[in-house]
């Protein structure tokens, strides 16, 4: 900028909006799992999958109307964030209708997941349609309350699924994973709280051993989510979403106050609860000797766990080649949803799961990137909550499924199969585009000083 | 609230930095386990994944290869006379594993053995198929098919020897089983291989009888009795007198006395009347003169006693135990603790035949790479010497003496020289059972000494004399001689 029109001390931050290399990217999100779908049919049926064409196509055009929606109603968004997205999805979908491919596995699952992803790009573009500004959902803060804790505790009233209960079931349309909403409606929640409560909660406190020690009245809140998050492990017997929510509510309280003694207070309470829970839940003590002992047998069979470490193994470096590979010996429809990762180590190998691994750490820092951009409080904690949400969960799928940590019952966001998931996960990208475009915005460029004329500005 | 927010940042590096480790781990650290461990299917389907090499008999394949729908598995085993190979190739199954050369073999087989190093790196560079090797057997598949089809429905056992090197030419076991039935996997494979088990079929269809079932060798035995007589110089002049009465009372018994079966000539009879007769009471006497520990010495230079036996496949060990005098007795003729398997037999005849030089049995000549080069190749070795050379000649002109004029006439062929000697063996508490019919033979023609054969027969006849091992046993033997000595015109 030229000094000779800018008079003002403070300079308008012009960020450029990088339309241009997010169009770039996309090219290669849509390109990678076109290739990856021809190969997985050369590989099973021996020919170019007859619906190619149109898979391209669609993928291609569904991509070029999102570019083009972002490049009118958030120029300014992160570039990374859709090219990421739209890759882990389209890649999603290959798997899928890779596992598709093989008959034990029941049903086709993937024309499903492909009208679920349209869908979640669709709200994608709605958010960013309708939600000009994500300091709106402000006002939202206690009715997300009240809709989180309805969507968390709907499921107790449903029939568990495999021992878990984290599913709703509307009739006529299938069922509902509710938790993956919640986990949005929640970080607005606590965003809009913890922006009102913040100076309270980091401030009156009292300073013990090096740590300063909240307040008992401030404790509350953190005491409430804590058994709350107990009470979804016990009663709904969901693992990943009690952690989840926790880990989500920790991280937003550190973030907010800026006070360490939050985050020894988070670990003590979720690792005393988890532990007390795991005394007396047998589904979480399953889980707990299944990741001790991965190979151990099951009444002589092969346990789940024990494939799914086979497949991993079997993959190697480089993998067997896509289609080639036999995670369909995990028996159900597990390999679409919770170990989908399975296949991709096994068919991939350990260089392409690195890989996947890498976007997925991407989109993450991408995402708090967005949030220690953000110019608004409320804005820097949805951020952060939003990314630190996904990040959780990304960490504890791959986490359980690679056998890092006691397997818990989460979706592998935009790669497993599950409506919910993917729509969920795009509204999700959605609102952090919306942060990150507003973040990077360039400032409206104050009105012409009147000292200008009267002041001398030093120049070096 | 940037200070929390890049240890976020940096907290979440570290959550994705995690997994990358534990996939490292798990894909490359413990890759190798976890792709190898027995449990992981994949083995079995990557075993599966292409065709078996072969097993060969007389240039051709006793076995096959057949893609399957059923399953992961892309191949499986078939056979071709499989019933009749049983004993010479175990089985293959999907479901049920293997034995036999199927199992011993199984890494040339399959291809994946060390020595087939070679020829896999080719086929990976050539993008071809890993393939398997074959194993290329020793047997005559006419030897195989004459003992086989003598056997016929009765339940017995025919090893047939090449004497002069050990290779085995005919292994026949009755009743047997054909392991293309269970080569697969579906409940079909299932049900019939549960219907071969011991306690489905009595009859036993998957005991290889020549190999791993030993039986009392009755009279047959008592060649070994006449070698060590003639070894400890106890008789050296064939045709010299014995001093034996008839009856013979066992030694440290009140009296008991060992009879012969029928009226024949063995009082003070020469060793070659004896033997062309079958006397026990000779026999009998020489084990007890013997003693235990000579007879169980010579009995182990044929190769009793001896539980490592390997043609590759293991035979059951054959018993000569250490005994009381009346025992040990008994023993001399083949009828009291002492147990031989038809292997046992058919080597005693061999090393009589062969100069008294008894050459390991094997029936694996090589191993071959799917690309033909020769793996491994068998070169016959000497086992022991039971008989000095002049013994030998000794007990073979006894042995020919049987077949010429005695209880073993139903086993001449014209123009070939034929020694044996027949037997019964008794069976069960006070012989309630039927009694196993034996003959063991060899034959020498001008340019040698090709085959030396045991044919045991779990008796189906009631026949309890000496004659019949002449009777059953014998003919048997005598087509499978003759079906080897055909061979070698």
């Amino acid at each position: 900028m030229s000094s000779t029109t800018t008079t003002t001390t403070v300079g308008t931050f012009t960020a450029p909006s990088r339309r241009n290399t997010e169009l770039a990217l996309l090219v290669f999100a849509v390109l990678i799992p076109v290739f990856a779908y021809v190969n997985v049919g050369l590989a099973k049926g021996g020919s170019v999958p007859p619906g190619a064409l149109g898979y391209t196509l669609g993928l291609g055009l569904l991509a070029g109307v999102t570019h083009l929606v972002m490049r009118k109603w958030a120029p300014y968004a992160d570039p990374l964030m859709l090219p990421i997205g739209t890759l882990l999805n389209g890649i999603g979908l290959v798997f899928i209708w890779r596992l598709d491919q093989e008959p034990s596995l029941g049903r086709a699952m993937a024309p499903n997941q492909l009208m679920w992803s349209t869908l979640g790009v669709a709200l994608f573009l709605a958010i960013l349609f309708f939600l000009k500004d994500h300091r709106v959902l402000q006002r939202y803060t206690y009715i997300s309350m009240v809709i989180a804790l309805v969507l968390l505790i709907a499921p107790v009233f449903f029939p568990g699924v495999n021992g878990a209960k984290i599913w709703i079931t509307i009739p006529g349309l299938g069922s509902l994973q509710p938790g993956e909403f919640a986990k949005i409606i929640i970080a607005v929640f606590f965003a809009g709280y913890l922006m009102v409560k913040r100076d309270a909660l980091a401030l009156a406190s009292r300073r013990f051993m090096g740590l300063y020690l909240p307040r008992g009245r401030d404790l509350g809140p953190i005491l409430v989510v804590w058994a709350l998050s107990l009470m979804i492990l016990v009663f709904e017997t969901d693992l990943g979403t009690s952690l989840l929510f926790f880990g989500l509510f920790v991280v937003m309280l550190y973030v907010a106050t800026e006070r360490t003694s939050w985050i020894v207070f988070g670990l003590l309470l979720s690792g005393g609860g988890a532990v007390a829970v795991a005394m007396f839940e047998p589904h979480v003590q399953v889980r707990v000797h299944n990741w001790l002992h991965p190979l151990d047998l099951l009444n002589g069979g092969v346990t789940e766990t024990a494939q799914a470490m086979y497949s991993f193994g079997s993959g190697g470096l480089l993998g067997s080649g896509l289609g080639q590979g036999y995670s369909r010996l995990i028996q159900g429809i597990a390999p679409k949803s919770d170990y989908i990762l399975a296949t991709v180590g096994e068919e991939v190998g350990l260089a392409g799961l690195m890989g996947l691994l890498l976007l997925y750490g991407l989109l993450i820092e991408r995402g708090i990137r967005t949030a220690l951009g953000a110019r608004d409080p409320f804005g820097k904690l949805l951020a952060v909550g939003l990314s630190g949400a996904f990040a959780l969960q990304v960490f504890v799928v791959a986490g359980g499924v690679t056998g890092l940590i006691p397997l818990t019952g989460m979706t592998m966001p935009f790669l497993a199969q599950g409506g919910s998931s993917v729509i969920a996960n795009w509204a999700l990208v959605a609102i952090l585009l919306r942060i990150s475009d507003t973040a990077r915005r360039p400032a409206p460029t104050p009105a012409p000083s009147t000292d200008a004329e009267m002041t001398q500005v030093v120049r070096p | 609230m940037n200070k929390p927010l890049r240890r976020v940042a940096v907290f979440c590096g570290l959550l994705v930095l995690a997994l990358l480790i534990r996939v490292n781990w798990v894909q490359f650290v413990q890759s190798d386990q976890l792709k190898n461990d027995p449990h992981n299917r994949r083995v079995a389907i990557e075993r599966y994944s292409t065709p078996r090499g072969n097993i060969i008999v007389d240039g051709k394949a006793v076995t096959g290869s057949t893609t399957t729908d059923i399953g992961d598995f892309k191949y499986k085993r078939t056979y071709k006379n499989g019933a009749m190979w049983a004993p010479v190739t175990g089985y293959a199954s999907q479901a049920f594993d293997s034995n036999q050369l199927e199992k011993l073999n199984d890494a040339i087989l399959t291809g994946t053995d060390d020595r087939l190093f070679f020829s896999r790196t080719v086929d990976m560079f050539t993008g071809g198929k890993q393939k398997g090797g074959n194993v290329v057997t020793t047997l005559d598949a006419k030897a195989q098919k004459a003992a086989f089809d003598g056997l016929g429905k009765s339940k017995g056992a025919v090893v047939a020897l090449n004497p002069e090197t050990g290779a085995i030419l005919a292994l026949a076991s009755t009743p047997s089983y054909d392991p293309s039935t269970f080569a697969g996997m579906s409940n079909k494979d299932a049900e019939a291989y549960n219907a071969l088990q011991k306690k489905n079929d009595p009859d036993d269809p998957m005991l290889n009888r020549a190999l791993r079932q030993t039986y009392p060798p009755g009279s047959t035995f008592k060649v070994v009795t006449a070698a060590a007589a003639l070894e400890n110089g106890l008789y050296t002049d064939p045709d010299a007198k014995t001093n034996s009465p008839d009856p013979y009372l066992l030694p440290d018994t009140a009296g008991l006395p060992l009879h012969n079966e029928g009226s024949i000539p063995c009082e003070n009879a020469t060793m070659r009347v004896a033997l062309q007769w079958s006397c026990n009471t000779v026999f009998g006497k020489i084990s007890a003169d013997l003693g235990n520990a000579k007879m169980k010495a010579e009995a182990e230079k044929f190769g009793f006693n001896n539980g490592k036996i390997d043609t590759p496949v293991r035979a059951a060990e054959s018993i000569f135990p250490k005994d009381n005098r009346p025992q040990n007795a008994q023993a001399g003729i083949g009828q009291a603790s002492n147990r031989a398997t038809p292997l046992q037999m058919a080597m005693v005849a061999s090393a009589v035949a062969d100069g008294g030089k008894l050459m390991k049995p094997y029936m694996v000549e090589q191993l071959v790479a799917p690309n033909l080069n020769v793996v491994q190749q068998h070169t016959p070795q000497e086992l022991s010497r039971p008989l000095k050379p002049e013994n030998a000649q000794k007990l073979q002109s006894m042995m020919e003496t049987v077949v010429k004029e005695g209880t073993g006439k139903t086993a001449q062929i014209d123009g070939v020289t034929v020694g044996g000697k027949t037997g019964t063996a008794q069976h069960g508490e006070n012989n309630k059972d039927n009694p196993y019919a034996w003959f063991i033979s060899y034959a020498k023609t001008a340019k040698g000494t090709p085959v030396a054969v045991a044919v045991v027969i779990e008796g189906s006849d009631t026949l309890r004399d000496d004659i019949a091992g002449g009777k059953l046993a014998a003919p048997i033997a005598k087509n499978v001689m003759k079906a080897v000595i055909e061979g070698e015109r």
